[in-house]
């Protein structure tokens, strides 16, 4: 198509050369070789640099976070986790409205759960039917009544989010129990600014790095009443579980202690730590465990990782748990499919950020017309996470659409349909060509009670394997380092100029006095 | 600070320093058994073996049981491999209190060991061994300037002054246990990482007297036992700075302090006669001082399992 190339196009080399657009959105190219404007800083650093280069870079890259230990344990051995060096930028313009769409939703949210933890509003004016909440295993009645000290539920939210077809941002769940991947953030941050140091000089980037400060602000504010300076500790279930590494992280970051289960021991309703000078008291509990474990009192109490009578003390307000016990209850596929009405609801505002269409599967008309067209549909289950058990129709061979024809038949309640949707792609380094690959995004939101912050970053999710469409990590998913990239018209409080001098030191301004004499001595005598 | 974070900086401190310990004493050893060619090989490994604690090696036992034993063997906290592997799960239990440059250098020491390993199969065990004592060194160095020098930093440099004593009052054991096929009292010196330090104190009279006298008794020199004892007991003192009227509260400090007042005291003239005895005393005090440590501070639950009450 010699009539569509311009100037770009013209200097390409091979990096982009094969590069096909696919019928999804791509975020770098409008056009073959002729990218969005977002990107052309980008194009223009990257392109001349070659597939040989690149992958180098990607070997440096993999030796790094091998000996930063920022890895995940792949068939017994540590693997590098995956990030692949073409960066995902998202312009001030479109940020925005991402920022009030998540920040909409995790008012919503937090207001739905304060409903149905408490007086149940939203059942009794017919927005949610009761059955829907009472049926749901996440929800759960030991926190009935339960006021957070500051009202805070969500104290950190995960909202994953994609692009259609068309560009724009759609929801496709929400995570209000453990989100986790916001240390790959600021991982794969700071590997990019090590990696590639002029990039960031020339495209002006919002950092990252304030993330852990921001939650350990939210996590003081949420303290028991009376309790002044209040003791904030990370809960993990320990070295073996997947995310590890960012509890590790994010208790090193905010200054905080890591703690486990046998760390706590909880009695008069008082939760305490077991430290070389005795007990000592514990206020806000950022527990990355779920519910099912968290206290063995009143959860599974096979639960050896638990800290029995947790739940007690926060029930007797002397100790705040972040995030809240039963918000599983707000984030189950099924009541997805409602929560547009909830922002109505509760916010009277429209939703900024629209849903991907889904058909819930109780109404028998409903079932009926999804179960004859199985094979166009993608099914999720409702309680799934991480991306297990989804079946995308048109991929699905015949018999795995009967297997799933009989469990929908089974557990109507179980299951929604959605449209597929063909993720947005970014240019992603495969071997040693650049190909299209399908990603998503999950913008991370902490709440204070004041105000929901959304970390301008995000982690985004790189299905690897050609045309897929799942990008969790436990499934083979890489991440990209997520840019977004400041309004040109407030870039004059220095922020990203601080992060651009912190990369290039002035080497010879330390050679003072003594150590200068010493070297020009050591000069002499060679 | 929590007691299972305690407990393991202190288990770092003695993996790295048996490490190290180890990595000294094998190069010292393997390099004599090469170069002396009426040394018999069988004897002095068994030797080795039996004083390292190691399990009754087959008859005739060679280096390359030695090594397999002593520094490859990745399941043994006995072995340079096998403690190198314990301060790193230890240290990845604890990185949210370890410097991260601490656990990025015992992380990349693991990681990079079986290449080592295999380089040590072609050139022989010295390049595997030195690369382990200079990353022990690193260990040590990054600990000292990159860690406050806190409750945690003492409990590190407590585990590893105790687990030193142990291991220099292990190598002056060969002495006594293994009788002709002992090493010179200078391959003592060198396993020690002392011999020039010793060379330049007493002007190179290499005899049994001023060799025991300076690894056990040196004020000076780090790798002594006094010299340990006394960074022991320093450690102690600071964990547990309160005052009492009359004695010693910490019950590990009073075993430390009557060891190295002991040690202080010691008739220098009647120091070999008594050397057997002082060793035993030692290392039975050593024993004591990290069970009592462990005592006082580690003590934290093991998991508890509930069991609902059923009508």
């Amino acid at each position: 198509m010699p009539e569509t190339r311009t100037a770009h196009s013209l200097l390409v080399a091979d990096l982009f050369e094969d590069y096909q657009l696919g019928v999804a959105w791509d975020e770098m190219f409008e056009r073959p070789g002729v990218p969005r404007p977002a990107y052309e800083a980008v194009f223009d650093v990257l392109q001349p640099l070659g597939s040989a280069e690149l992958h180098y870079r990607a070997e440096q890259l993999g030796r790094m976070f091998t000996e930063r230990g920022v890895t995940f344990a792949h068939a017994g051995e540590d693997r590098p986790f995956p990030l692949d060096l073409i960066p995902r930028l998202i312009a001030a313009r479109e940020w925005d409205t991402v920022v009030r769409g998540v920040r909409q939703r995790v008012l919503a949210l937090e207001a739905f759960l304060a409903d149905i933890y408490g007086a149940g509003k939203v059942f009794a004016d017919g927005v949610v039917p009761r059955r829907v909440i009472a049926s749901s295993p996440e929800y759960r009645r030991e926190a009935a009544g339960l006021i957070p000290p500051n009202g805070v539920r969500v104290h950190v939210a995960g909202v994953d989010l994609i692009r259609d077809e068309a560009g724009d941002f759609r929801v496709l769940e929400d995570n209000v129990r453990t989100p986790s991947g916001v240390s790959y953030v600021i991982e794969n941050r700071r590997a990019m600014a090590q990696l590639f140091p002029g990039l960031f000089a020339t495209a002006g980037v919002h950092r990252v790095d304030t993330y852990p400060e921001r939650l350990l602000a939210a996590l003081r504010a949420s303290a028991p009443d009376g309790v002044r300076d209040p003791v904030v500790v990370v809960l993990t279930p320990g070295v073996y579980n997947a995310a590890y590494f960012e509890h590790a992280l994010l208790a090193r970051l905010m200054g905080v202690e890591l703690v486990e289960g046998r760390d706590l021991v909880c009695s008069g309703n008082r939760v305490r730590m077991r430290t070389t000078q005795g007990e000592r008291p514990v206020h806000v509990v950022y527990r990355r465990l779920d519910d099912d474990f968290l206290d063995p009192l009143h959860f599974r109490d096979d639960s050896v990782i638990g800290c029995p009578g947790i739940l007690n003390a926060a029930r007797a307000g002397r100790v705040t748990i972040a995030n809240a016990v039963g918000n599983g209850a707000a984030d189950d596929k099924l009541l997805y499919t409602y929560v547009p009405d909830l922002i109505r609801y509760y916010l009277a505002e429209e939703p900024v950020l629209a849903s991907v269409e889904t058909h819930r599967l109780e109404d028998p008309a409903t079932l009926e017309r999804v179960l004859d067209c199985l094979d166009t549909l993608v099914l999720k289950p409702v309680e799934g996470s991480g991306g297990k058990g989804i079946v995308i129709g048109p991929r699905a061979s015949k018999p795995e659409l009967e297997v799933l024809r009989a469990a929908i038949i089974a557990d109507p309640r179980g299951w929604v349909a959605q449209r597929p949707v063909a993720l947005s792609t970014v240019p992603t380094l495969i071997g040693d060509r650049i190909a299209p690959r399908h990603v998503d995004l999950r913008p991370f939101a902490v709440n204070d009670g004041n105000d929901v912050w959304v970390l301008p970053g995000g982690l985004t999710r790189v299905a690897l394997p050609e045309g897929e469409l799942v990008v969790n990590s436990s499934q083979g998913g890489g991440s990209k380092d997520t840019w977004i990239l400041a309004d040109p018209l407030e870039r004059v409080d220095g922020a990203e100029e601080d992060e651009v001098a912190a990369q290039q030191p002035e080497p010879d301004a330390r050679l003072v006095g003594h150590e200068q004499r010493q070297q020009s001595f050591a000069g002499q005598q060679q | 600070m929590l007691s299972r974070i305690a407990e393991a900086l202190f288990w770092i401190g003695r993996y790295v320093e048996r490490a190290d310990d180890t990595a000294r004493i094998l190069d010292v050893w393997i390099q004599r058994i090469l170069e002396d060619p009426f040394v018999d090989e069988s004897l002095a490994c068994r030797s080795l073996l039996a004083v390292m604690g190691s399990e009754e090696p087959p008859d005739p036992a060679t280096t390359g049981h030695v090594l397999e034993r002593l520094a490859f063997k990745r399941d043994s906290p006995g072995s340079i491999a096998g403690a190198l592997f314990a301060a790193r799960e230890n240290a990845r239990g604890t990185r949210e209190t370890i410097s991260t440059e601490l656990w990025e250098c015992l992380n990349t020491t693991w990681n990079d060991l079986p290449a080592k390993r295999r380089a040590a199969e072609r050139l022989g065990p010295h390049s595997f061994l030195s690369y382990v004592k200079e990353r022990s060194a690193m260990v040590a160095g990054l600990a000292e300037s990159t860690m406050s020098h806190d409750d945690g930093w003492r409990f590190l440099v407590l585990g590893r002054s105790l687990e030193r004593i142990d291991m220099t009052t292990r190598l002056l054991s060969t002495r006594i246990v293994a009788g002709e096929s002992a090493p010179s009292w200078r391959t003592l010196l060198r396993a020690c990482g002392a011999d020039e330090s010793f060379l330049r104190t007493y002007r190179g009279a290499v005899d049994a007297e001023h060799v025991a006298e300076f690894l056990l008794l040196d004020r000076l020199f780090p790798r002594s036992v006094f010299h340990a004892l006394t960074t022991a007991e320093s450690c102690l003192s600071d964990l547990d700075p309160g005052l009492t009227r009359a004695g010693v509260g910490d019950p590990a400090r009073r075993i430390i302090g009557r060891a190295r007042t002991g040690l202080e005291y010691v008739d220098s003239g009647q120091l070999l006669d008594e050397l057997p005895m002082q060793l035993a005393a030692i290392q039975e005090a050593c024993h004591a001082a990290a069970g009592a440590v462990a005592d006082r501070y580690f003590q934290y639950a093991a998991p508890v399992a509930w069991v609902h009450e059923r009508a």
